[in-house]
């Protein structure tokens, strides 16, 4: 493949092919070298940049890395993509989140597989991350999956959350297509004052099966957590979404999960609540249903057709 | 420039039986004409809107556009020839946004003319351009949106069914004077209302009486609409329920 890009980081070169290029842009709207502190990780190696402020370092026991940002940080941002290429490629990584007091930052993170072989393609990620008092974090995660060969796509992340006093999280956990299996696991521990919302958006299609599995656990006073989950389950494809809410003192909770079903696809939610203080207010709704009919008709009056109506529905259910 | 001949509607009910809705439905709209459509609930005033639109399709007759047989065409092939229906009950949308339904209304539309019309219905840009049309927007704003939609749509023929409905009193004098300042302003444009509305009604050039799947009456508004009118405060759903007759037009 031809070098779209070279990256120097020390004494450390990457080279971008169109294909990585597209998976970045898709994963995390690269479209060249980032600003600021990054790490890009493609087919099991790492290519990075600390920045003044945020700092990342591989870990020396375990594929991966921290990424400490100092406290009172603003208005800064990290992308910490990863892409696969190679079939066959099994990824395993630990990345460790430490947002300082006080900061204010945006991580981007995201992964990408393109597999047009036939052994299984797969990476697992296992983040966790720390949130320290009055520290806001925006986390956007992005899956993707493409390529015409048999191997599957497999990507199981797995999310540990603190929210300390006083802080406020939200991370927007995204599959937007092409992965044949994943199994996602996010538990959350959520202290006074804390706040978390999580956005789940996930596209299944053809044979393709996914599984959420989100605990918070509001244990602080006037924690307060947010799970909106919203999917599309097309063609043959099976998904399970599990959302539960653990309320451990005064605070505040909910679960909203909404799915269109398309074709002979599969959809079970199931919304837990769980109250263990007389002061935990819990909620939840879920709704499961078709594209409605007067929607369709009313983008056609507009003048669109019916696969267009049906794709603009979807595209903006899922944004 | 539109006509229908002979429309027949029938439609599967809940036991599953056919309910004949519309018969004998010949109605012809001229270009540049302001229509209004009345009657008592359940009369069929919509299913004719809807079958214009291709939305039902009619069980008999011929729905003809500036001379073209449309009967077998579908929503959107009518959508794309100048055909716009503003919704009674206009679905929400989850996130689709306020900007990027103008657009779908009007491709190519810019900012600025979107943001017009939004002015037009009385909605500020400022609060709505990015609002999504889902659940977060009262009845009444759903409905302005609506009528914003077909407007930007600047369609030759536009029905606007029950565009008050849910509206407060003082946007719809306002929607009045949009829709018909915009039709007399529109070169060859014909717009149809259907509504119960005293306001409404008066303005249009030509009204047609509905109930019971047929046209009951029509012609110039100054010749119906006097006739009408005290039905319409007196409930003429409930004279119609008991039995009553309805109007004869009387020599003007």
């Amino acid at each position: 493949m031809i070098a779209r890009y070279v990256i120097s980081v020390g004494v450390v070169f990457m080279k971008y092919s169109p294909l990585d290029s597209k998976l970045l842009e898709t994963i995390a709207d690269l479209h060249g070298i980032p600003q600021g502190a990054f790490n890009i990780r493609k087919d099991g190696e790492g290519f990075r940049q600390s920045s003044a402020n945020i700092e990342i370092i591989p870990k020396k026991d375990k594929p991966g890395i921290d990424i400490v940002v100092k406290p009172g940080t603003k208005d800064e941002s990290v992308h910490i993509p990863v892409i696969l290429t190679k079939s066959g490629l099994k990824d395993l990584v630990y990345n460790t989140f430490i947002i300082g007091e006080d900061a204010d930052v945006t991580i981007i993170a995201g992964c990408g597989i393109h597999n047009s072989g036939e052994d299984v393609s797969e990476h697992d990620g296992i983040h966790e991350f720390f949130v320290k008092s009055g520290a806001r974090l925006k986390y956007i995660e992005r899956h993707y999956g493409q390529g015409d060969g048999t191997g599957r796509r497999v990507l199981n992340p797995t999310t540990i959350v603190t929210v300390e006093n006083g802080a406020y999280v939200e991370m927007e956990m995204v599959q937007i297509k092409g992965v044949d299996n994943t199994v996602r696991n996010t538990d959350a521990f959520i202290h006074d004052r804390g706040a978390l919302k999580i956005i789940e958006r996930l596209l299944t299609h053809g044979e393709q099966e996914a599984v959420s599995n989100v605990t918070l656990n509001l244990l602080g006073l006037d924690a307060s957590g947010q799970v909106l989950s919203r999917t599309v389950a097309q063609d043959n494809s099976n998904q399970l979404f599990k959302a539960a809410l653990v309320g451990k003192n005064r605070c505040s909770g909910h679960v909203e999960c909404d799915s269109i079903i398309m074709g002979a696809a599969q959809i079970r939610a199931i919304p837990g609540l769980t109250a263990e203080s007389a002061e935990a207010v819990l909620t939840h709704e879920a709704a499961i249903g078709r594209i409605a009919g007067d929607q369709l008709i009313k983008l056609m009056t507009l003048g669109l057709d019916e696969q267009e109506a049906i794709d603009t529905i979807l595209a903006a259910f899922l944004r | 420039m539109l006509e229908l001949r002979n429309i027949g509607l029938s439609l599967n009910g809940e036991s599953g039986e056919a309910k004949e809705i519309l018969r004998n439905i010949n109605l012809t709209l001229e270009e540049g004409k302001l229509y209004g459509i009345t009657g008592p609930n359940g009369g069929g005033k919509t299913s004719i809107a809807k079958v214009i639109m291709g939305i039902f399709s009619a069980t008999q007759g011929q729905v003809l556009f500036n001379g073209e047989d449309i009967t077998n065409l579908s929503i959107t092939e009518r959508a794309r020839k100048g055909l716009a229906y503003a919704f009674q009950n206009p679905p929400r949308f989850k996130g689709i946004q306020v900007e990027e339904v103008m657009r779908i209304a009007k491709p190519g539309i810019d900012e600025m003319s979107i943001r017009g019309y939004l002015r037009d219905v009385g909605l500020c840009p400022e609060d709505y351009l990015a609002r999504d049309l889902g659940a977060n927007l009262s009845g009444g704003e759903t409905k302005r949106l609506e009528v914003a939609q077909v407007l930007a749509k600047e369609s030759q023929l536009t029905i606007f069914d029950e565009p008050e409905a849910g509206v407060d009193l003082w946007t719809i004098q306002k929607l009045i004077n949009l829709i018909v300042t915009r039709h007399r302003g529109g070169a060859n444009r014909t717009a149809v209302i259907i509504s119960h509305n005293e306001q409404f009604l008066p303005v249009c050039d030509e009204l047609v009486l509905v109930a019971d799947g047929e046209i009951q009456e029509q012609g110039p508004t100054n010749a119906i609409w006097p006739l009408i009118r005290d039905d319409i405060i007196c409930d003429c759903q409930i004279r119609n329920q008991c039995g009553g007759g309805f109007y004869e037009v009387q020599p003007s």
